[in-house]
């Protein structure tokens, strides 16, 4: 069973009017449990809108969406799925350690467990010290790191990440793509993540969707070879430029002639 | 399409309105509730046009009160913002008495001026009104003078531009969305602030006084009659101050608020 | 300072009567100035040692009591009026919150409720209170009072509180709905956090309306006991003994610093845990 199954999804606002915005055509995507996915691509090209509609934040104009064995809304009605955005979106009212019991409320968990599970949380993300301070004490950094911990309170199978880096900073960035997958790979966690920066789609993904606009769709499907485990060096390794040298040919659309033919592109050195 | 998002703008109110009247004068049928208890809208209406002209008469004394206080007190409210931007210290003596002033019902010291003036004058209402007014556009427009972006100032600085420039080309322009958004809220409360001064004694003309002693007299319907005037007369005073402001910000920003006070 | 521009206003005030003329003026034609004749601008220290004296010739009370007693009235009346009209005004931002048409619909009629004058409210609100009898609830005098204060602070507070609701921000609510949260949800954890920076002054503004709404009710329906009754009756006294109207008029205006202190508590402990702002 795929964790996520997009099946000829479109996505189509304001259909029929002079505003009309195909915003997706006919995207297939399988992903399996325990991958890491990326969605790159210019602005337009629909990849927020694709990680929204497997959220069940928007319903698809036509296909389907399966997520862990069920329909999108069921998977979010069951919370199947953790979710994190470029802005941590912490509430300023809430502790740390309660920001990250919010998905936990919401859920009725009782009091005692929910603390237990926050604390845990907090070791996690290497933050236990933080519990009881409020998140405009904290940098932005270690904000996204509980907005990290928060998405991943319930122990969802999948997470979905929206650019959640895109406002630090390139060292702080970086730090946090090595934290992402330590964490990612103790709680064996599916992740789906948005970015426009390709070397961070390279270091962080098994594979990488390119994805380009007018109308929105999948283009390339590429293969990063870089290993299950990737560290600091792995940044200098040439496997590393390799992959960045394809996903970057790939969004200039110099192979797009080889759009959505099922096409797969090997990383490494032959 | 303009015209159908104006109509849908325009349709709930009206909806509502028509509802709320149709209502009202059904319960007074409806229940043959005595005039003395509640008026039905016919009659109140019937009143209003019988007595037009004494309502007219009533509501230029209370309206032309209203309006020289607003007017007083805008002018002297703009001219302490301007000594306050420029005398940082002024603005710590103000403040605080502002803000205290803002907390009591002012209005009662109407009863004090009614006894600094002769019987007759209108005075002590019109002062009243400017005190109010005067307070409400001076908070507004300080804070629009002061509260500019430091980037701006910066610029302005690196120009080698005077203090009077920056005023003149930062300040002043930073500040009129401010200056409307006291005027929205002046405007009202002007009309409020007049009838409530008619009742510490003093002169008898105004709407204020007319409706006292219609109620006085159980002339209910007459009093509400009384009562739709005053309604008008503060909405006129605040569709002036909203045409006002949409004619100066042509192309500009919208009010600002004051959400801090 | 605030000290300071208190003593300024005394300054103000003294040095117009000696500079003014005693039984008034004229200024470009216009009757503008003030008589400064002692009985209608008694000095500072007149006013203030007329809180020691008696309130009415023969009697025992002291004035200072009698106004206190009447603050403390209707400071009583104006918290009722306030409890009422933050109920309301909260109760109704939420239903404008939940359904746009209701905000669109009733909204302009909340603006204009805010300007039919009291007067004529006042004594109808009385009128019907004393028929009303619901579930054995008498409706005493002094309720109507509170009522109208209800009516000058629930608006306000329904106003701010709307604004207050609908600053959350977009990507706060997509997190909620990621969640599956229910509307009640939320409003109770998401909305309602948000607004308090923006409730809280529309409640001192609600506060001080409540206080006016109190005041002239009392006026207009003659209810014994509170402020506003005495600054009438010491009105109409005014010439015989000048300094009292103004007893009972600092009176009022303790009345209504008392309620703003009393909501600017409340602001500081509900802000306690959040950043401070930068002016």
């Amino acid at each position: 069973m795929s964790a996520v199954q997009v099946t000829g999804v479109s996505k189509i606002f304001n259909q029929g009017t002079a505003k009309q915005v195909d915003a997706l055509i006919d995207v297939n995507l399988t992903v399996e449990p325990g991958e890491f996915v990326s969605l790159i691509g210019p602005s337009g090209c629909g990849k927020s809108t694709l990680l929204r509609l497997i959220a069940n934040l928007l319903e698809p104009t036509t296909g389907s969406i399966m997520v862990n064995g069920k329909s999108a809304s069921q998977s979010r009605l069951d919370q199947d799925y953790g979710m994190a955005f470029q802005q941590a979106g912490l509430f300023d009212w809430r502790t740390v350690a309660k920001n990250i019991e919010l998905p936990l409320e919401l859920k009725g968990w009782d009091k005692d467990k929910r603390a237990a599970r926050a604390q845990e949380m907090l070791e996690l993300v290497k933050l236990p010290e933080f519990a009881e301070l409020y998140p405009w004490q904290l940098s932005g950094g270690m904000q996204q790191r509980i907005a990290i911990a928060r998405a991943l309170a319930a122990h969802p199978p999948l997470l979905l990440m929206d650019e959640p880096f895109g406002a630090l900073d390139e060292m702080t960035r970086e730090y946090m793509q090595g934290e992402l997958l330590r964490i990612c790979a103790e709680t064996s966690t599916t992740v789906v993540f948005v970015t426009h920066s390709i070397p961070e789609a390279v270091y962080l993904s098994n594979r990488v969707v390119v994805m380009s606009p007018r109308p929105g769709r999948i283009t390339d499907l590429i293969n990063v070879n870089l290993g299950a485990k990737r560290t600091e060096d792995t940044r200098a390794a040439t496997d590393f430029f390799t992959g960045i040298t394809a996903v970057r040919e790939a969004l200039r659309g110099t192979h797009a002639d080889h759009a959505n033919a099922g096409a797969v592109r090997g990383v490494e050195d032959r | 399409m303009k015209a159908t998002s104006r109509i849908r703008r325009i349709l709930p109110p009206l909806v509502f309105g028509v509802a709320f009247l149709s209502l009202w004068e059904g319960v007074v049928k409806g229940f043959d509730l005595k005039p003395y208890f509640l008026a039905a809208p016919s009659k109140i209406f019937e009143q209003f046009f019988k007595n037009f002209a004494r309502i007219w008469e009533a509501t230029s004394v209370s309206g032309t009160n209203a309006l020289v206080g607003l007017i007083a007190g805008t002018v002297f409210g703009v001219a302490m913002s301007f000594a306050l931007s420029r005398y940082r210290f002024l603005g710590e003596l103000v403040t605080p008495l502002a803000i205290a002033l803002n907390a009591i019902p002012i209005f009662v010291l109407v009863a004090v001026l009614n006894n600094m003036y002769s019987i007759t004058s209108e005075i002590p209402r019109r002062i009243m009104v400017s005190l109010v007014v005067y307070f409400i556009v001076l908070v507004n427009v300080a804070k629009g003078l002061t509260q500019v972006q430091s980037t701006h100032v910066e610029l302005m600085k690196s120009y080698a531009a005077s203090d009077f420039a920056i005023l003149r080309k930062v300040r002043v322009p930073n500040a009129v969305p401010y200056l409307f958004t006291a005027l929205k809220i002046a405007a009202p409360v002007s009309v409020i602030t007049a009838f409530v001064s008619e009742y510490f004694g003093g002169s008898q003309n105004g709407l204020g006084s007319r409706i006292t002693s219609n109620i006085a007299n159980s002339k209910n319907a007459a009093a509400w009659a009384y009562v739709l005037g005053a309604c008008l007369l503060g909405l006129t005073f605040y569709a002036v101050s909203i045409v006002l402001e949409s004619a100066a910000s042509r192309g500009g920003v919208a009010s600002k608020t004051n959400n801090n006070k | 300072m605030f000290v300071l521009s208190i003593v300024l206003v005394v300054a103000l005030w003294e040095m117009y009567k000696v500079v003014g003329p005693q039984d008034g003026g004229k200024l470009f034609g216009a009757g503008v100035l003030p008589r400064s004749n002692d009985t209608a601008m008694p000095h500072v220290w007149t006013m203030l040692s007329r809180y020691g004296r008696p309130e009415v010739r023969g009697s025992d009370k002291r004035v200072w009591l009698v106004v206190l007693e009447g603050a403390w009235f209707s400071l009583r009346l104006s918290i009722v009026g306030f409890l009422l009209g933050s109920s309301i005004g909260v109760g109704l931002s939420v239903v404008m919150s939940r359904f746009r048409i209701v905000e669109r619909g009733l909204l302009p009629y909340l603006v204009v409720s805010q300007t039919v004058p009291l007067i004529a409210l006042a004594p109808l609100v009385a009128l019907w209170g004393g028929k009303l009898h619901i579930f054995g609830f008498e409706w005493p005098r002094w309720f109507s009072a509170a009522v109208l204060g209800a009516f000058l602070s629930f608006f306000p507070i329904a106003v701010g509180t709307l604004r207050g609701l609908a600053s959350a921000p977009a990507a706060a609510v997509e997190l909620m709905e990621s969640y599956a949260a229910s509307w009640k949800q939320i409003l109770l954890k998401l909305r309602f956090p948000s607004a308090i920076p923006y409730m809280i002054p529309a409640f001192k503004l609600g506060a001080s309306g409540s206080v006016v709404g109190v005041v002239v009710a009392e006026i207009s329906t003659g209810l014994k006991g509170g402020i506003g009754r005495l600054i009438i009756e010491y009105a109409r006294e005014a010439t015989a003994d000048p300094a009292k109207v103004f007893t009972a008029v600092f009176g009022a205006a303790a009345l209504g610093l008392t309620m703003a202190g009393v909501i600017a508590i409340s602001d500081v402990y509900l802000m306690r845990n959040r950043p401070k702002e930068t002016t």
